[in-house]
């Protein structure tokens, strides 16, 4: 109902009708007849710019699927001619135009469903026209997906500008369509100038919208397979905890159209997918509160050597996973799990509309110094939105921090294709009783691990999270 | 003689050989040629007469007359040497698969002593290499396209926990059908006493035909029937494991990631079908403009909106690929390709594999057909309407006749089977010629294609040179009960007709069982039957019949109902 309304500033009239048989004019049956009263009611407003409706091909047809559109966006269309194949609850029929003009804006793309009686695609008189009616389409905001499918390869966003504005002047790091993050050159590629995907990859990059050319493959001979598709989707909007945390600023109430139903981006589409996902690994939950009294006076003495406290607590969580392969270990396929030959953490940094986890790659084996100068580039690569996918889709380990907001304690969704994940709250200061009956205050900050409990048993858990919080509390093998 | 008999009898399967061996040691061939002739003779005389035993209880008038024969050929052949006044056979068949088999039994049936000369194995292609053992393949397929299918299986309430397959497994279910259904035909045809002579058969000259090396057989009529082989283009290289053609494809020996289809006729699809439920990627690369080729524009839209788009398949349409490299050395695949038209090279395509589905060349090599003057057209070799063979002078070469895929009319099994009956109907004096519209085609994929008769444009081409009017009329599986019970509501039967006189000039299914459907329309069609009666007709509910009742139903024809205006048949 909003939406009628909404759009109702256009002159509208019902210009489609339903060709039951585009091929010759034997079968008129029941749909047919009761399509044709229908459309016998309707076209009698002289306009400029009309609406051409989802049409009642029967009696009980509520909604239908775009199966196809016969024309595309901008293509001249005479009175009669077929522009959209429909598919209703019984049948598919093409559905023929009641006026000449130009198809100016697709409003349901193909596969999109619609309400009978809504909005389809806009029709234009004339030529000159046919930008009016497309602005007039992204205003509309209907209640299908994009569109003007000729901005795709770079935004991601089909929104109107104004309902997705301010967040992204205030967040960390600015918004990366995973279409260039990348350049990757395939090695089966003839020096770049060819992308080899393999068919099913190739039909995923188009639905998730991913440039197939930003992509490194990981198939046989390099070529690019589903899986590295659905990585480069899912990498940039990663799966870590509550998004709701892309705020930082003090931001005023958000400048959003409330009421309004808003379709997904790619990236919340990603995101969307791999918590469902996720819903299918069984995972369980283990805390262990930390004292880095320790940890904080070391963080203050190389503070100005350039180490990050990020770089600290991957560091150490690295050095416990190396004696604990099975919490580094992941499993895919619910037959056989993987001992990971690398120990690669992934970080996950709040970005405009969704996050990111670059990754510190033998986090165990680099010395603290090299691995803040790392994160460092790593953080300034994915400002310039320049991160490689390897760099964001490979951890094997992912630490969520939201320390810094004050959160003392939280719990982190599983991502996909991985072990375990660890969520860091905040040191705090902290009364604590000690054995000998004293009261003393020290620095205190919870770590909550979520695994999956098909390979990762609570023992383990437990062993890490000892391991881990004997590291920090005697941290001198943090700058070895 | 006495000696060579007891010998022949006791070891058939020694016979070419140990005649090769004579031959080659004994100065003059030409009597151990007929010794080896008598005896191979006597044998098969052996051989029906005691299997006919039994039958004659029901049969004793047909198997007197066959004794009757058989002694008047053995007398005759005692000293004939070229020009054979009786003969050793009434019929003989030149290839044992579907279609010599068919032609077999119905030549036993009406009485002719029958022979059938295989240098291969019994059950040709179709038993062997082709519709039967992938139709084992298309089962798995089907399965597996089930149980994969979470939101299909959730809408009936099903919860089945991950499914996987077994490669060997799956190859041998294919095998040992193609082993059971070639046993079958084996023993169907000795049993009926058809006597089945191993090695190659070539014609030598009118009524007569070698088999194998130097074993001379006559009868009084021949039927080709030699079927095809897979049709490779130039260039493409097949090395049987990384390109293949289906003679390799059926074996199942690998599932490639990702295996390129040449060609997207049924057998490509077919293919497709069976790699893409078992985890392959597929692209197709097809020589015309469109995919599926062949079947009727509006269904080869639909069926590939269901078959093809949304599954892990791409393709590549109006190219050629000029050369295919088997992968070597960890180099993948490679597939060139040129435009269609402008023969400007396209794109290489790296691949896993690559299926050779161009189509099927006519296997007619060595048929001796020089001795007969009978030229080939690209292979095939020219029949009339009754399947009698064209000599280069565009005369009938009398006696000779060629069935199936040899003479190219219709390239399916069960055409030849029907081109040979219908030959037999004309050898035992009932004129008969095969109205190939109303032989039906089935694409088994998941959903199945089926069609009989003629696709719209052809229809429509035939209507403006004949001056009458074509109508369609279509129904979807969407309104069948059973079909969406089946939650399988994808799919379109259309019916091409004649509204002045309710003729049905094709039928084209698509959807859940389509290949077991067709056949109530083409035996209207080989009938004549008129689709204002069939209006008339009774379809048990719910089934998915009840989509081609329908069809019927919705037909409009002007003709009054009740009285056939054409009350002759189409074709007997």
């Amino acid at each position: 109902m909003a939406h009628l309304l909404q759009t109702s500033f256009l002159p509208s009239s019902q210009c489609l009708r339903p060709n039951p048989d585009r091929s010759s004019s034997s079968t008129s049956s029941p749909m047919v007849q009761i399509s044709r009263r229908w459309s016998k009611t309707g076209g009698a407003v002289q306009a400029k710019i009309r609406e051409i409706f989802m049409p009642a091909l029967s009696s009980t047809m509520t909604e239908g699927k775009i199966v196809s559109w016969v024309k595309s966006e901008g293509e001249k269309l005479a009175k009669g001619e077929s522009v959209v194949v429909v598919e209703s609850d019984k049948a598919d029929m093409d559905v023929e135009t009641f006026y000449d003009g130009y198809l100016a804006a697709i409003m349901v793309e193909e596969g999109g469903v619609a309400a009978v009686g809504s909005a389809i695609a806009l029709l234009a008189e004339t030529e000159d026209e046919i930008e009016a009616a497309r602005s007039k389409a992204a205003g509309s905001s209907s209640s299908a997906a994009s569109s003007s499918p000729a901005t795709a390869s770079t935004s991601a966003d089909p929104i109107p500008a104004e309902i997705a504005a301010p967040i992204a002047a205030s967040a960390p790091i600015a918004a990366a369509p995973v279409a260039k993050l990348a350049s990757a050159v395939h090695p089966a590629s003839d020096g770049g100038k060819r992308v080899v995907a393999s068919p099913y990859a190739k039909k995923l990059a188009k639905e998730l919208k991913v440039e197939l050319a930003a992509i490194a493959g990981s198939g046989p001979l390099g070529r690019i397979v589903a899986k590295d598709v659905e990585a480069a989707a899912a990498a940039a909007p990663a799966p870590v905890a509550a998004a709701t945390t892309a705020a930082p600023a003090p931001a005023a109430a958000p400048n959003v159209e409330l009421g309004t139903v808003v379709p997904f981006t790619t990236m919340q589409g990603a995101v969307s997918r791999n918590m469902l996902e996720s819903l299918s690994v069984p995972t369980f939950r283990v805390g262990y509160t930390i004292t880095t009294d320790a940890l904080d006076a070391l963080y203050k003495k190389i503070k100005s050597k350039g180490v990050t406290m990020t770089a600290l607590l991957a560091k150490a969580t690295a050095l416990a996973l190396a004696k604990h392969p099975v919490v580094n270990s992941s499993c895919r396929d619910g037959n056989s799990f993987t001992y990971n030959s690398s120990i690669n953490i992934a970080v996950a940094v709040a970005i405009d509309g969704g996050l990111i986890t670059p990754v510190l790659q033998d986090a165990d084996k680099s010395d603290i110094y090299s691995l803040s100068r790392k994160w460092k580039e790593l953080v300034d690569k994915a400002r310039a939105k320049q991160l490689q996918p390897h760099e964001y889709n490979t951890g094997t380990f992912t630490l969520s921090n939201l320390g810094m907001f004050g959160v003392d304690r939280f719990d982190a969704i599983l991502p996909p294709g991985t072990g375990a994940i660890m969520a860091v709250g905040a040191s705090q200061p902290t009364a604590v009783g000690t054995k000998d009956g004293r009261i003393g205050i020290k620095n205190q900050m919870q770590v909550n691990v979520t695994a999956d409990h098909r390979v990762i048993y609570g023992a383990d858990l437990a062993a890490f999270l000892q391991t881990l919080s004997k590291i920090i509390e005697d941290p001198k093998d943090l700058t070895f | 003689m006495q000696a060579s008999l007891s010998l022949s009898v006791s070891n058939p399967a020694a016979i070419p050989r140990s005649s090769h061996g004579f031959e080659s040691s004994i100065p003059f061939p030409s009597k151990p040629v007929n010794l080896r002739f008598c005896g191979l003779r006597r044998e098969a005389l052996g051989f029906s007469s005691a299997s006919s035993y039994p039958l004659s209880t029901s049969r004793s008038s047909r198997s007197i007359a066959r004794s009757n024969k058989v002694s008047a050929s053995l007398g005759g052949a005692n000293g004939s040497s070229s020009a054979p006044k009786s003969f050793d056979y009434d019929l003989i068949i030149i290839g044992a698969g579907v279609g010599g088999h068919g032609a077999a039994l119905h030549a036993v049936e009406k009485g002719l002593k029958t022979a059938i000369v295989e240098g291969d194995v019994v059950g040709g292609t179709c038993v062997n290499r082709g519709c039967v053992p992938s139709k084992a393949l298309l089962a798995v397929s089907g399965r597996m396209r089930e149980l994969q299918n979470e939101h299909h299986l959730k809408a009936l309430g099903l919860q089945v926990s991950a499914a996987g397959y077994d490669r060997q497994g799956v190859a041998d279910h294919a095998n040992n059908l193609a082993t059971k259904i070639r046993g079958n035909l084996t023993n169907s045809m000795k049993a009926l006493g058809v006597d089945i002579l191993t090695g190659f058969g070539a014609v030598l000259g009118p009524q007569k035909v070698k088999v194998g090396k130097d074993t001379v057989v006559t009868a009084k009529d021949i039927i080709i029937a030699t079927g095809s082989v897979p049709f490779v283009p130039k260039g493409i290289e097949v090395d049987g494991k990384t390109v293949i053609t289906s003679d390799h494809a059926l074996k199942l020996e690998f599932v490639p990631d990702w295996i390129a289809i040449v060609g997207s006729g049924y057998i490509g699809l077919e293919f497709s079908d069976v790699y893409t439920a078992l985890g392959s990627e597929v692209t197709f690369v097809e020589a015309l403009d469109q995919l599926m080729p062949g079947f009727d524009p509006e269904i080869g839209k639909l069926a590939q909106r269901v078959l093809i788009n949304p599954r892990k398949i791409d393709y590549h349409t109006g190219v050629f690929a000029t050369k295919i490299t088997p992968a070597n050395n960890g180099k993948p695949v490679t597939i060139e390709l040129i435009d269609a038209k402008t023969k400007e090279p396209k794109e290489t395509l790296e691949v896993d594999a690559a299926l050779i589905a161009t189509g099927r060349a006519p296997f007619t090599n060595g048929l001796g057909l020089e001795n007969i003057n009978v030229a080939t057209q690209r292979g095939f070799i020219p029949v009339d309407e009754r399947m009698r063979v064209i000599d280069s002078n565009g005369d009938l070469v009398p006696h000779l006749f060629c069935i199936g895929d040899a003479n190219g009319k219709m390239m399916l099994a069960h055409a030849a089977s029907a081109q040979g009956i219908s030959v037999v109907e004309q050898l035992t004096g009932r004129d008969h010629v095969l109205n190939h519209l109303s032989i039906p085609a089935a694409c088994f994929t998941h959903p199945e294609i089926s069609m009989v008769g003629l696709t719209e444009p052809q229809a429509r081409e035939k209507a403006e040179l004949e001056g009458f009017e074509v109508a369609v009329a279509k129904t979807s599986f969407k309104a069948n009960t059973k079909a969406l019970a089946e939650n399988e509501g994808e799919g379109l039967a259309k019916l091409i007709y004649r509204p002045d006189n309710g003729e049905i000039l094709g039928v084209h299914i698509f959807g859940l069982h389509a290949a077991d459907l067709i056949h109530e329309a083409s035996n209207a069609i080989a009938l004549g039957t008129r689709i204002q009666d069939l209006k008339l007709a009774v379809h048990a509910h719910p089934t998915l019949s009840e989509v081609l009742d329908e069809l019927f139903k919705s037909a409009k024809v002007n003709a009054h109902v009740g009285s056939s205006p054409v009350a002759e048949p189409v074709a007997v």
